[in-house]
């Protein structure tokens, strides 16, 4: 699936400093349903954000009248436990484009970058100084700069490096994805095959 | 240079490595189910590629399938689109496909043992996270996301960085009433749900390779709730035995080469892991989970454990025992239960079925609980007809379900009410993984039977007289 260039992004940011956040809260399983990519975005953190009578929760920061941005920033242990895309789908579908968290689940974090979203990950001290910042004041600006690989809290030019496989940088940078390479091999592939063991 | 079980077959598998990127690595076997793969073929179908080996693919529908009334229509209108979907994807591109209905149908991870497409020394990955599973068989298996569902159909291939890699060892001998449920349950509670996030693991010692296949299994499926990307196990004897003759194990000539491959399947002595962990088996209790991730479980006896022993924070931590409606220092032995729920890829087997049986036989279901029976596949449903313990169960009050997933991500019917209190044999007790609103204790079909005959939680070593 394409997506967007990623090149440096400059954005406020919203907190959500919560542990342990797992797929099932990102997206729930009932609506993993659909049989095209359509609609995740509204289901974001869905029985977070809506009462059963689909409601707002008022105190839920997504419907927060303060909090905005393209930046997501979690607790540790972001994304862990199912291997849905649908999570990252529908942080990108929300208009998320990067996540930030001092530690991510793995395949959170692969299918994160396999659609466009850049998991960011920082040190605890670095996590906790954006969320006081942020909580403090809504309009902070954070940088993220994948050419340079940081991520800077623009106010007070606190800045970070965060590791990416240069590899997948070039990938983000260029919006393509691994399917495109594959394919330019596949007759290396074929080739491979032979010789296997099963 | 030594080489771990993991190398061996990572290395066997990977086309070309990438500077300063991932492994291409080959998939010998790979499962599709109908949840995760419509948007994968979608993408096929929009960039107009073939599938490359369709004989190495297999479908089988469970995500959203009924567990009752499997002959009638599906009612659920966005099940049947994807129901449908699997099928004419399945169809079209030339996929074995085991829909509903189907002899074959079951839990992917459950029937892909049971044919033999699970083969030690294979690649195998699936839209799932649990496909961990089949690394009990001492196969390299993981879940992936559907992006990457879309290059296995495309070229076979996955591009991943090679993990770092763990050994847990567990020695000793297990106490009475202790299954392979507990011991997984118990490492996870040490490790926590991030323990081993960015390892891959393998498990040895005593206690696992007595344990039976299905105890295996068990084991390897629940590694992804420690964080790992999957765990594997050394082939053995009771490996081979479970997988000769199964109807898409290797025959005649096949056969003789892949177990001359299969004994190569060991970790060299003197091998070197990135970390290694040790456990005695002996001091591991019937476990339970009494908050909102599997790292939160702790021996049935104990009482929940204070924020301040915990390694998350004190914030979420109390976010998770209020959505329990549980508080610290109490006793798990005693709280209500009003469901149970026994299946799923975790612990849906005949095994599981024999040590639910042996422990409600001449008992009676309680009153209070709606109990849920469902097995992983229609060899397990037959299995425990065969066995008479279908039989044993009607007397003490339960009925069996049709296979599917079930109530262990609850995108069928059969979804926990909101409030009300599971004890459940599947994998994950997420903020309403049975449904909105569910409360979800993780434990061993022994636990779940001793709660489903006493309707609280029960520690079962109390109510055991003769076990299997
Ligand atoms: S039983 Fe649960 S964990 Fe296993 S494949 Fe089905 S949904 Fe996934």
């Amino acid at each position: 699936m394409a997506y967007d260039k990623f090149n440096i992004l400059t954005s406020t940011a919203v907190p959500l400093p919560i542990e342990n956040v797992d797929t099932d809260q990102i997206i729930p399983a009932r609506f993993l349903k659909a049989t095209e990519r359509v609609g995740f975005g509204d289901n974001l953190f869905r029985d977070w954000r809506y009462n059963p009578d689909n409601t707002p929760k008022k105190d839920f920061v997504l419907n927060s009248p303060v909090y905005g941005g393209k930046i997501l920033v979690g607790g540790k242990n972001f994304g862990s436990g199912s291997s849905r895309e649908h999570a990252a789908w529908a942080v990108y579908d929300y208009g998320f484009r990067c996540v930030v968290s001092s530690f991510f689940a793995d395949i959170f974090r692969n299918n994160c970058l396999n659609v466009g979203v850049l998991p960011v990950q920082v040190s605890p001290e670095f996590a906790e100084k954006i969320f006081t910042a942020v909580i403090a004041d809504p309009k902070t600006e954070i940088e993220v700069n994948l050419p340079d690989q940081t991520i800077t809290l623009l106010a007070t030019g606190e800045k970070e490096t965060f590791e990416i496989s240069p590899y997948k940088k070039d990938n983000m940078l260029n919006g393509f994805d691994d399917l495109d390479y594959l394919q330019s091999i596949k007759k290396e592939i074929q080739e491979f095959a032979v010789n296997l063991p099963l | 240079m030594s080489k771990t079980l993991f190398d061996k077959v990572w290395d066997t598998h990977v086309v070309r490595k990438i500077e300063g990127g991932p492994d291409v690595l080959f998939i010998d076997r790979h499962l599709i189910h109908e949840v995760t793969s419509p948007v994968a073929f979608l993408g096929l179908k929009t960039r107009g590629i073939r599938v490359l080996y369709p004989e190495r693919t297999f479908a089988t529908a469970d995500h959203n399938t009924p567990t009752i009334n499997q002959h009638l229509p599906v009612e659920d209108p966005l099940s049947v689109k994807q129901l449908k979907a699997l099928e004419t994807n399945s169809k079209e591109y030339g996929i074995s496909h085991w829909g509903l209905g189907h002899q074959k149908n079951g839990i992917v991870h459950v029937v892909g043992p049971e044919y033999g497409i699970t083969q030690p020394g294979a690649t195998i990955v699936c839209g799932d996270s649990h496909t961990s599973t089949h690394g009990a068989f001492g196969a390299i298996a993981f879940g992936i996301g559907t992006s990457e569902v879309e290059m296995v159909l495309s070229s076979q291939c996955i591009m991943q960085p090679k993990p770092k890699q763990m050994r847990i060892n567990v020695n000793g001998k297990l106490g009475k009433g202790i299954t392979p449920k507990d011991v997984a349950l118990y490492i996870i509670s040490q490790l926590t749900t991030s323990g081993a996030t960015g390892y891959f693991v393998e498990y040895a010692g005593d206690v696992f390779k007595n344990m039976s296949m299905e105890g295996r299994m068990t084991v390897c499926n629940l590694s992804i709730e420690m964080g790992a990307r999957g765990g594997m196990m050394a082939p053995d004897e009771t490996t081979i035995n479970y997988v000769k003759g199964r109807e898409f194990s290797p025959k005649g000539e096949a056969w003789d080469k892949a177990l001359a491959y299969y004994k190569t399947l060991k970790t060299d002595a003197d091998a070197v892991f990135d970390k290694e962990l040790t456990f005695d088996g002996s001091a591991i209790e019937p476990m339970i989970t009494y908050g909102t991730n599997p790292g939160m479980g702790m021996g049935i006896s104990q009482a929940i454990p204070d924020a301040a022993h915990t390694e998350g924070g004190a914030a979420s931590y109390e976010k998770s025992l209020n959505y329990m409606g549980f508080a610290e220092g109490e006793p798990m032995i005693g709280k209500k239960v009003d469901f149970v729920f026994v299946g799923s890829c975790t612990n849906g087997r005949i095994e599981d079925f024999r040590a639910f049986t042996s422990l409600v036989k001449g008992k009676h279901k309680a009153d209070n609980v709606t109990v849920w029976l469902v097995p992983g596949s229609h060899i397990v449903e037959a299995q425990i007809k065969e066995e008479g313990l279908l039989d044993i169960l009607t007397e003490a009050g339960f009925t069996l379900r049709q296979p599917g997933c079930s109530a262990c991500l609850a995108m069928n019917d059969d979804k926990i009410p909101s409030g009300k209190y599971a004890v459940s044999t599947s994998n994950r007790n997420f903020e309403g993984r049975q449904g909105p609103g569910s409360r979800t204790m993780l434990a061993s079909p022994l636990v779940a039977a001793a709660a489903a005959i006493t309707g609280v939680v029960t520690d079962p070593r109390t109510l055991i007289e003769e076990l299997v």
